[in-house]
């Protein structure tokens, strides 16, 4: 499964989520699909995507957040799992595509190319839902019934350890980050 | 234990009179009663950490989408969470309200906390994190405030540190 085709096929429920992803291919990817004033890149801090997702979520439970993450950050912050899963907020979904490498510092292997295996990991934590899925069909599947559950889950995705050619984008961190708030600030106006 | 649950109250109550309605916190000796206040607080959502470097994402999160919230941690949880506040609230200017239990400083008896006391004011002003030390009831409820504001004046984060004098009763 490619990483960018699994996005795509979900990107009409993602435009109506809040979306928080990590730095490097996620982030470049879905940019390339589309760039929206909800969707915010955490371009650094690996491993904070999912605590940034949990604060939103809990502080604004009528919103659906959607997480896209990735092994190497997940496995920066395993004990994130464990809070996620402790608060429970049912607004959120984590997806990992694990493509089994840190790909943008050049495919070094991450712990599960060797076997660790992150959905097990996500379920031992108490999160709820959990899946491992291989191909589009299955993603799709997941991500839907996910999201029509209402409660948190973690979804990983395999993926091929292939990306764009660079990360850099036309769209400035600060001018995301002052955007995604303002969009924040309407939904919240907007749902009033 | 002689923390002080008074100036607890005082601090608990600064950062309710600052509109905080999240605290993200991982349990230490000095924060018992800040946390048990946060617990029994209704209106409070207490988020317990497994790292503290969580409780930035949590608190960037909680920024974004419209909430104040702040860290309350010991100075040994602020070494852990440096690389989030460097590459996640100061790279997106996040306003990030951080309490810091200042341990390892004079009149510490733990051999375990010793190193930590002596490197943390130099790491604040080593990162360009502005911080005022509370030391005296006095200082709580003005300088909370004069943090929080400047924390969203700057968009960046400011520290307070909670001292000896003010957290422990012996």
């Amino acid at each position: 499964m490619l990483r960018i085709e699994a996005i795509r096929a979900v990107y009409p429920e993602l435009e109506r989520c809040v979306v928080v992803t990590i730095m490097g291919a996620v982030s470049a990817e879905l940019q390339s699909i589309g760039h929206r004033p909800n969707f915010f890149y955490l371009l650094h801090a690996m491993g904070l995507a999912s605590s940034l997702g949990l604060g939103i979520a809990l502080s604004r439970p009528e919103l659906q957040v959607v997480v896209l993450d990735g092994d190497g950050s997940v496995l920066m912050n395993l004990g994130g799992l464990t809070t996620l899963a402790r608060y429970r907020p049912r607004n959120l979904v984590q997806v990992i595509f694990d493509n089994e490498s840190l790909l943008s510092v050049g495919g070094f292997p991450t712990a599960t190319a060797s076997g660790s295996d992150l959905a097990g990991i996500a379920r031992e934590a108490g999160v709820p839902h959990t899946a491992t899925v291989r191909t589009d069909e299955e993603f799709v599947a997941e991500f839907r019934a996910a999201l029509r559950a209402n409660d948190l889950a973690t979804i990983v995705a395999k993926v091929e350890p292939t990306g764009p050619a660079g990360y850099v984008t036309d769209l400035e961190m600060l001018e995301n980050r002052f955007q995604f708030r303002r969009c924040l600030r309407e939904w919240e106006v907007r749902l009033a | 234990m002689p923390v002080s649950v008074a100036s607890s109250r005082l601090i608990y109550d600064a950062l309710k009179d600052c509109g905080i309605t999240l605290v993200s916190a991982l349990p230490e000796t000095w924060l018992v009663h800040l946390l048990r206040m946060a617990d029994e607080d209704p209106a409070m959502t207490l988020v317990r950490l497994a790292k503290e470097e969580e409780g930035v994402g949590i608190s960037t999160g909680a920024y974004l989408a419209g909430a104040k919230s702040a860290m309350l941690m010991q100075n040994h949880g602020f070494l852990a969470a440096i690389n989030g506040i460097v590459s996640c609230a100061q790279l997106y200017r996040i306003p990030l309200l951080m309490l810091i239990s200042q341990r390892g400083d004079f009149g510490e008896r733990d051999p375990w906390q010793t190193e930590g006391g002596g490197v943390t004011e130099p790491l604040l002003k080593t990162l360009r994190i502005p911080y005022r030390r509370l030391e005296e009831p006095g200082h709580v409820a003005h300088r909370t405030r004069q943090a929080q504001t400047l924390a969203y004046a700057s968009n960046r984060p400011v520290a307070l540190l909670l001292c000896r004098d003010l957290m422990w009763e012996e």
